[in-house]
């Protein structure tokens, strides 16, 4: 046997001596690639913090941060599904355009024509209705790719290629290549803007509810590895852990408590988009992780013939996560239409490569088989991070995009390095 | 004309007039075996004989162009490895087939994971038996959360050995199952055929050497070309008869003296 990481459960090999460094990975049991991204994330926020002169910190900032990053967060969770089965998803930009222009359509065009009485522009029901018919589409859609790519033989790059090119067309060809405005006010409040937050009230439920969710896990996980005689991590460490978790969640919400609503001292809270966001997450760590399914798609992209082999329907699994790669476009396309508060032909305009750019950034192999999505959300926030801090040094967007591509290239470089070394 | 171990029992398996073509190339043409409880049937045979194929055929792998499988005497249709599996037939393929990015636990119980009331996967459970069913097999091997690629050889062995056992096969295949091993993993295995057999599980072993298999194995069924060349028990034959078989493609008592100077 040759090196074994720190990442490695407690107490499974008993080593003499050991650095202090090795020690705390193997006793809190913190994969060292994220612990790295968090690092990195916390050295980029501290630099821009003094090159803005504190603005990039400000509550304000981190907000505005927040809600621009979630679009992509969102479908960064998913584009980490699709890369670990050795797949690609070139269409999620187009596919913002056209779910974003869908949506709008629906319930600010097609509804009140057809049924003007029963569900015209201010009714909640047509919004509602559309928000559920485009996240249909979205799933329309991920049988569409599926379908081409698991039971046609098509290569993904190639299929998406081709979503890239005809979803955005398909936008165009919903509204005429009209920009569809205004939008029902309540459906804009899922864009987070002005008054698309929960308020200081239920921002702090969600902390509490956050950290209780914490707490019964860990109890959980204890209860469980005690039952098989599985070693536990000790009881300080566990409490410390819990304790740093708690203070990241609330620090949170105060941060999104201290950015107030326009002309008012009322907190905003945390925005509808990061909710979503946060949710996502949630459940596309449950799905990854805890699910079957999630353990087909990380075994295919180890060894799709052995998962093959196994029994398992690698083209079901194939499809299913195009689907959720759909929804997760169509949840982002609906986000963006709210946020802007009208629907454009230039929605997720090349926002494909700022959602790749995420998971990869966060550790996710092009290779297939590794990644996770807590990493495509740190992903996200560095990228964004980068582009926002940028914008308050009054950068111009080209000197933006030279340093993402920059910071892509390294990323990479130090997975390659890191993945060689553990080898 | 070929041995069967005909006591009156019915035959564990049998693959009667097995058929598999690819394209234009006829990788199995019209070969019969079959393997009794407590047997281990040695499969012989080049590179490209078809060995591999016919047996994939049999774990659900490939589907049969033509021919009948039976298990316990039944006819039995195999869509898939799940079937297969379905069936008691488990399958140690010479790659192992094994996820390199995943743990032990994730590949013994890949398509057939433990799960809990809420209809999610049971890690610790999962954790808990790999450890019990590995731990027997290879007592030296700890650090099965490791992901595989950062395994040797020999423990990767014992997961996919480990993933055809717990599961109870009744039917045990292994395709090269000692060529990438060292001797002392070699004699693991070796010692798990013997205790399999007791257990009266039917084994096939595939090789392409001879020396690997004689003496495991209870009848040899050699190939040629994608033709089974004969099945002989290895009590009546030397190993100079068998390789007779896998180099010229005929059966002991039709080589001529000219064949027998070839061969050595």
């Amino acid at each position: 046997m040759t090196n074994q990481s720190g990442s490695e459960r407690a107490g499974a090999v008993g080593q003499k001596s050991e650095s202090f460094f090795n020690a705390f990975f193997r006793v809190t049991e913190l994969d060292l690639r994220t612990t790295a991204m968090l690092t990195a994330l916390i050295a980029i926020w501290v630099a821009l913090y003094f090159l803005t002169d504190g603005l990039f910190l400000s509550p304000r900032n981190l907000t505005n941060l927040a809600v621009q990053g979630a679009v992509v967060g969102i479908m960064a969770t998913g584009m980490v599904l699709v890369i670990v089965a050795r797949h690609i998803d070139l269409s999620v930009g187009s596919l913002v355009g056209f779910t974003g222009m869908f949506v709008a359509w629906l319930h600010v065009d097609f509804f009140p024509s057809i049924l003007p009485g029963i569900l015209p522009l201010d009714s909640d029901l047509g919004w509602i209705l559309a928000v559920i018919m485009t996240l249909l589409m979205g799933v329309v859609i991920g049988l569409w790719h599926g379908f081409w790519v698991a039971y046609r033989g098509v290569p993904a790059f190639v299929v998406t290629l081709g979503g890239l090119l005809g979803f955005r067309a398909m936008a165009w060809v919903v509204s005429d290549g009209r920009t569809i405005s205004p939008l029902n006010d309540h459906f804009e409040l899922i864009g987070g803007g002005a008054n698309g937050s929960i308020g200081e009230f239920w921002s702090w439920i969600v902390g509490i509810v956050a950290v209780a969710i914490i707490i019964l896990i860990t109890a959980r996980t204890r209860k469980r590895r005690r039952k098989y005689g599985i070693a536990t991590k000790p009881l300080v460490v566990e409490i410390i852990m819990i304790a740093v978790y708690s203070a990241v969640i609330f620090g949170f919400v105060m941060i999104m408590n201290s950015y107030m609503r326009p002309r008012s001292d009322i907190p905003r809270g945390i925005p509808v988009p990061v909710l979503i966001l946060i949710a996502t997450v949630i459940i596309m760590t449950f799905i990854s992780q805890r699910t079957k399914f999630g353990r087909y798609v990380y075994a295919m992209g180890g060894n799709p013939e052995a998962t093959e082999l196994a029994g398992i329907n690698v083209k079901r699994t194939t499809t299913g996560i195009f689907v959720i790669m759909g929804v997760l476009a169509s949840v982002a396309g609906i986000v963006t239409a709210a946020r802007l508060q009208s629907a454009g032909n230039l929605m997720g305009f090349m926002q494909e490569l700022f959602v790749i750019a995420a998971a990869v950034i966060g550790g996710t192999a092009l290779a297939g088989g590794v990644g996770t999505i807590f990493g495509a959300i740190l992903g996200a926030a560095v990228v964004f991070s980068i582009i926002n801090g940028m914008v308050l040094m009054q950068t111009t967007s080209a000197q933006q995009q030279i340093a993402l591509g920059l910071v892509l290239i390294f990323a990479v470089w130090f997975d390659v390095a890191y993945t060689k070394r553990k080898r | 004309m070929s041995d069967t171990a005909s006591n009156g029992q019915t035959p564990l398996v049998e693959m009667i007039d097995m058929h598999k073509r690819f394209g234009g190339v006829h990788a199995v043409e019209g070969v019969t075996i079959d393997l009794y409880p407590g047997e281990v049937l040695g499969i012989l045979g080049h590179n490209g004989a078809g060995k591999t194929v016919l047996t994939k055929i049999l774990s659900g792998a490939h589907r049969a162009d033509e021919g009948e499988i039976k298990i316990n005497g039944k006819k039995v249709d195999l869509h898939n490895p799940r079937d297969a599996q379905n069936l008691g037939i488990e399958t140690i393929y010479q790659t192992l087939a094994l996820a390199d990015n995943l743990d032990a636990p994730a590949n013994l119980f890949l398509g057939r994971e433990i799960m809990t009331g809420f209809g999610t996967m049971d890690d610790d459970a999962m954790e808990n038996e790999s450890r019990k069913v590995i731990q027997r097999l290879n007592p030296n091997f700890k650090n099965i959360k490791d992901p595989m690629r950062t395994m040797s050889g020999g423990q990767r062995q014992s997961v996919a050995i480990a993933r055809a056992v717990y599961f109870n096969a009744k039917i045990l295949i292994m395709d090269e199952p000692t060529a990438a091993l060292g001797p002392q993993e070699t004699a693991m295995v070796s010692e798990l055929i013997e205790q399999l057999k007791k257990e009266g599980i039917g084994i096939i072993l595939i090789s392409h050497d001879l020396h690997d298999v004689f003496d495991l194995s209870d009848r040899v069924s050699v190939m040629k070309n994608g033709k089974l060349v004969g099945t002989r028990y290895t009590r009546d034959v030397t190993k100079d008869d068998v390789l007779g078989m896998i180099i010229l493609g005929k059966l002991p008592g039709e080589t001529t003296p000219e064949d027998g100077k070839a061969l050595h």
